[in-house]
């Protein structure tokens, strides 16, 4: 079974978004853009498990908005991509479901939802991890877990983005199924954090800018996001992302994360 | 004043003409700024109710711009190979497509089906290549049992498929994102010709279309204004037998068009089809007042007189008609601003600028040319002046007989206009030579529709949609919607719904039904949602809180009566059955076909307005309230018994025809002008009885009416063969206004004039002239 893909709501992985870079020496624009990512990826080792509510504000082209409730826990896997599961408090017509992603920077992420009406755990067996996730203007791909040989990557040009110092980088989808073409990153030098990320779709043309804010540093080391805003500039829509209560290195296990733990799930 | 201003002119004549070029040559300098659009949204107002319902639903769920493309393979088989492979290759290209948001085809239709507690979704066609028969055969089984793609994407029978590609145009650029689209797309389609020769492609869809109103306004201006030109030329030449004033006309009429567009395009006008006719209107227009002046300076020379006196006597004698005849036609296409239409705005708008700019063409560089220009005319004694006596004495003899006649004639043409029918079929705005409607009616005889209707039914509560007595009524209305006769597909959340159901029951298709609880209804749905692509999620049906989804009703083309009875049937279904979802329908289908109705409305105001004002005119420069009234005969019937004659020839009005009347108000009131100036100046200044004026009235612009109307009535009949129907219409029924005008002016106002005006010559103030001629 090829089936690849799966959403892993990797929130916290989400604040990683991006790289943490390196200070690089003299190499080509592809190393130098490589190795920021991999300096980003290392700097953020080590957290071990983390907890987050996450908060989805919608909204139209005509401002209606519209508002959905998420619990994000996620579980570092050392040598492969991290586990997710992501439980959904709001709307109360999907309460109590749960989604379970193991995602892999090799082979292609699994992922199981446990649906309560139907008291079953169906594996969503699709390519595709380039849809909205839940009508938001975020994408699985977006928010999931950004393993670094999920993009082959080209370092662009300093930048100063609102006074902060930041490298600029391009970096392409290795999987043929995403919805994009490149994405550029503007990552703080100081901190390697992603501070705004720009998506570019099929055909090349701009679709969406993500701008993270108001970022917290946790365990002394990882920094994460309390905001994110995406902004859809063909269809003007945008999706914010609010992030409450970060937990480190709460306990959790790989027995957290297993297929028969999502019935379990409260 | 006159005399002065004339002398002024012959002195400084050279002055004159550089004067000229150089004002003319700035304002037609403004052309650069010119373009045509390629937005349909254009033909209605920014307070278009139906326009701001269906941008409301465009910005709640998505923007619903689209290219239809059909491919047609030869040996009828859509399920083979070569035919899969194009479908595939052609899917990959057109996301490429600039400003596209969406591509659904039959191979990336999202499949979804059960292996144990799996829910697999993916697409139906991936490696069309290694398909053997076995798997065509099952592909096509599968492909014909999908609600959302039999009439749709793919015909019953297999025979032809379709692409849908859905835009986000930011419409920044009006004038240049469809032709980007379409360019591009023309090109995909040629490397799809080359590498499957035998499949055929055809292509509809809004986007299309607007790529159609540049096209047929570029059309007719490269086909119909040198038509135009050389016609009128032609008829002038003929009848003036000057190769200088030819000349001089063409000149100023070249002249009024390049000021005119050029004016258009300082003022940031957007040319559209109907305004594209514009120029072959000027054109048209300023002839009249190039004939005026010339015939008069003619009949000078031949009488004798030398070159810059016969100019000045023409001057003196034209100055007064044709600054009124301009100022009537100004005001007649300047009341086509009060229509609900902007592209009519524009239209009356420049037409008005350019009859202004015609008239001062030709009472000031037209006679400064003529003086420059060797002119020549061999003296001629005698005159054409008898030529209308015959059918002056024939009026002046059968008066009554006349009277009756024709005022029984009105009567009844004019009790037949009721008889037309509003309707409009906006696909049939452009001919068959137009790419746009060939394609659209190959692609509605074989897949499906190009006119849509879009229902959003809401669902009251946020996650409403999700609600079983909401998905229960939407999947009544579903299934009553395609049994109607006109619709060919409908695409709603309902089906969606069945096919989770039963996809989430290992596929048992007794569970092929909606859901029975919100909480499965909602949890199917967020399944789906996290298993779609890259642009065919459902946002484009569902709102951001799921209080309301879409329901899109394809439908075939349609005539806007056919569609106002399909809405009050739909209007009438849904109160009795799914009260709880009533709402009106929305799109572009919707939009056309209340178009005409409300420029209708919108242009009774403008028409009764320009005919206040045009009467207020004649009644100041005829210097008689009487005559005034008398007037609104001439000026109003010949209309009215256009669209009497139309009701019983044609039968159909539609958005063309609503302007008509006002636009032709201004012109045939010139005639109007002409020959009751020329009557009350007999009767007033010379003392003429009835019958004697309306002898004198003949003899002097009987000839010259019939000119203007001839030349009038052949510039129109070059608009009537616009590729353009709206143009078409509006063409023929003002040429046939024109010729009934003048058909009233000469055999049935003389015997009104008879019955109200006989031999109380103490009742009219001899006095003064106000237009001579």
């Amino acid at each position: 079974m090829k089936q690849l893909t799966k959403l892993s709501i990797t929130l916290l992985t989400a604040g990683t978004l991006g790289l943490y870079v390196p200070a690089a020496t003299a190499q080509t624009d592809e190393e130098k853009g490589l190795a920021i990512a991999v300096e980003a990826d290392q700097r953020d080792q080590g957290f071990v498990d983390s907890t987050a509510n996450m908060k989805m504000i919608l909204r139209n082209r005509s401002g209606k908005e519209s508002i959905r409730n998420v619990r994000v826990k996620t579980l570092e896997v050392t040598g492969d991509g991290d586990k997710s599961l992501s439980i959904f408090d709001e709307p109360a017509d999907v309460k109590g479901t749960a989604s379970l992603t193991w995602s892999h920077s090799q082979k292609p992420d699994e992922q199981w939802l446990y649906l309560p009406a139907l008291k079953r755990v169906k594996r969503i067996s699709s390519k595709n991890k380039s849809g909205p996730f839940m009508g938001s203007e975020f994408a699985f791909e977006d928010i999931g877990s950004q393993e670094i040989d999920k993009y082959t990557y080209k370092y662009l040009r300093d930048e100063a983005l609102d006074g902060t110092d930041t490298f600029v980088l391009e970096r392409f989808p290795t999987d043929k199924n995403s919805g994009y073409t490149k994405q550029i990153a503007w990552i703080e030098k100081e901190r390697y954090i992603a501070h705004k990320v720009e998506y570019y779709d099929r055909k090349g043309a701009l679709l969406k800018t993500l701008s993270a804010s108001g970022f917290e540093q946790f365990l002394d080391k990882h920094w994460r996001p309390t905001q994110m805003d995406m902004l859809n500039h063909q269809s003007g829509k945008s999706t914010t992302l609010m992030f409450e209560n970060y937990a480190f290195k709460t306990g959790l296990s790989d027995k957290d994360f297993a297929k028969n733990a999502l019935k379990k799930l409260r | 004043m006159l005399r002065s201003y004339m002398e002024w002119l012959i002195k400084f004549r050279w002055i004159a003409i550089l004067i000229t070029l150089v004002v003319i040559g700035a304002l037609a300098s403004g052309g650069r700024f010119l373009s045509f659009t390629s937005d349909y949204q254009v033909f209605f107002g920014e307070t278009n109710p139906q326009l701001a319902a269906f941008n409301d639903l465009q910005d709640t769920y998505s923007k619903n711009d689209n290219v239809l493309i059909m491919l047609e393979p030869a040996d009828g088989k859509v399920f083979n190979q070569d035919t899969l492979q194009a479908v595939v290759s052609l899917t990959e290209m057109a996301w490429q497509t600039p400003y596209s948001s969406r591509v659904d085809s039959l191979s990336n239709f999202q499949y979804t089906y059960a292996e144990e507690d799996d829910l697999i979704v993916e697409d139906l066609i991936e490696d069309a290549a290694n398909l053997d028969q076995p798997a065509l055969d099952k592909l096509q089984e599968i492909a014909l049992a999908q609600p959302l793609l039999v009439n749709r994407l793919l015909s019953p029978s297999a025979h032809v498929t379709g692409i849908n590609i859905t835009f986000e145009l930011p419409n920044l650029d009006a004038a240049n994102e469809a032709i980007e689209v379409v360019t591009f797309l023309d090109g995909a389609l040629e490397q799809i010709k080359q590498d499957h020769p035998d499949i055929r492609a055809y292509k509809t869809g809004v986007v299309v279309m607007n790529k159609a109103f540049p096209e047929a306004s570029f059309k007719d201006m490269s086909t119909l204004i040198p038509a135009a030109f050389g016609i009128i030329l032609l008829g002038f030449l003929i009848f003036t037998r000057s190769v200088w004033g030819t000349l001089g006309s063409l000149i100023v009429m070249i002249m009024s068009i390049m000021a005119a567009m050029g004016t258009a395009g300082w003022m940031g006008i957007v040319l559209t089809p109907p305004s594209a006719s514009a120029p072959t209107l000027i054109l048209t227009l300023a002839v009249a007042d190039c004939v005026h002046f010339l015939v008069t300076f003619f009949q000078g020379l031949r009488s004798g007189s030398d070159k810059y006196t016969a100019i000045k006597e023409s001057v003196r004698v034209n100055f007064n008609p044709i600054f009124l005849t301009s100022l009537t036609t100004a005001i007649g296409f300047l009341s086509m601003n009060f229509s609900d239409s902007p592209p009519f705005h524009d239209l009356g708008t420049i037409t008005a600028i350019g009859v202004i700019y015609a008239f001062f063409l030709s009472i000031f560089f037209l006679p400064a040319l003529m003086a420059v220009l060797p002119v020549k005319m061999a003296t001629r004694s005698g005159s054409a002046k008898s030529s209308m006596d015959g059918l002056a004495n024939f009026v002046i003899k059968y008066n009554k007989p006349l009277l009756i006649s024709i005022g029984i004639l009105i009567v009844g043409l004019v009790a037949l206009i009721p008889k037309n029918e509003l309707n409009d079929v906006f696909v049939n705005y452009f001919d068959k030579s137009i790419q746009f409607r060939a394609d659209t009616d190959h692609i509605s005889e074989n897949l499906t529709g190009m006119y849509f209707v879009d229902y959003s039914l809401d669902g009251k509560d946020p996650s409403g949609i999700n609600q079983p007595d909401y998905i229960a009524q939407l999947e009544m209305f579903e299934k009553w919607l395609q049994q109607q006769p006109e619709v060919k597909h409908v695409n709603a959340l309902s089906e969606t719904y069945r096919r989770l159901n039963k996809n989430m029951h290992a596929d048992d298709s007794s569970y092929y039904r909606i859901p029975e609880e919100q909480e499965l209804a909602a949890q199917y749905l967020l399944m789906y949602e996290m298993s779609l692509p890259f642009g065919l999620d459902l946002n484009n049906q569902i709102n951001v809180d799921k209080s309301a989804s879409r329901l899109t009703a394809t439908l075939e083309t349609l005539s806007s009566k056919q569609v106002f009875n399909f809405e009050s049937r739909v209007q009438n279904w849904m109160t009795d059955n799914t009260p709880d979802l009533i709402t009106e329908g929305s799109s572009p289908t919707i939009m056309f076909s209340h178009i005409a109705k409300r420029n209708i409305i919108s242009m009774l105001t403008g028409t009764t307005l320009a005919l206040i004002l045009i009467s207020g005119i004649l009644m100041v420069s005829l210097r008689s309230v009487k005559f005034g009234i008398l007037s609104l005969v001439p000026n109003l019937v010949p209309a009215g018994m256009a669209f009497g004659a139309w009701a019983l020839f044609v039968g159909q009005v539609g958005l063309a025809v609503s302007v008509v009347a006002a636009m032709t108000l201004g012109i045939v009131v010139d005639d109007t002008i002409h020959f009751l100036s020329k009557y009350l100046r007999a009767r007033r200044e010379r003392g003429m009885n009835t019958e004697d004026a309306i002898r004198y009235a003949f003899n002097t612009v009987g000839v010259a009416l019939f000119i203007t109307t001839v030349i009038l009535t052949a510039g129109f009949m070059i608009i009537a063969q616009s590729t353009f129907l709206v143009n078409a219409n509006m063409g023929l029924l003002t040429a046939i206004t024109i010729c009934i005008a003048l058909f009233v002016d000469f055999l049935f106002l003389p015997p009104l004039l008879m019955l109200v005006d006989r031999d109380k010559s103490e009742d009219i103030d001899t006095s003064a002239e106000l237009v001579p001629g």
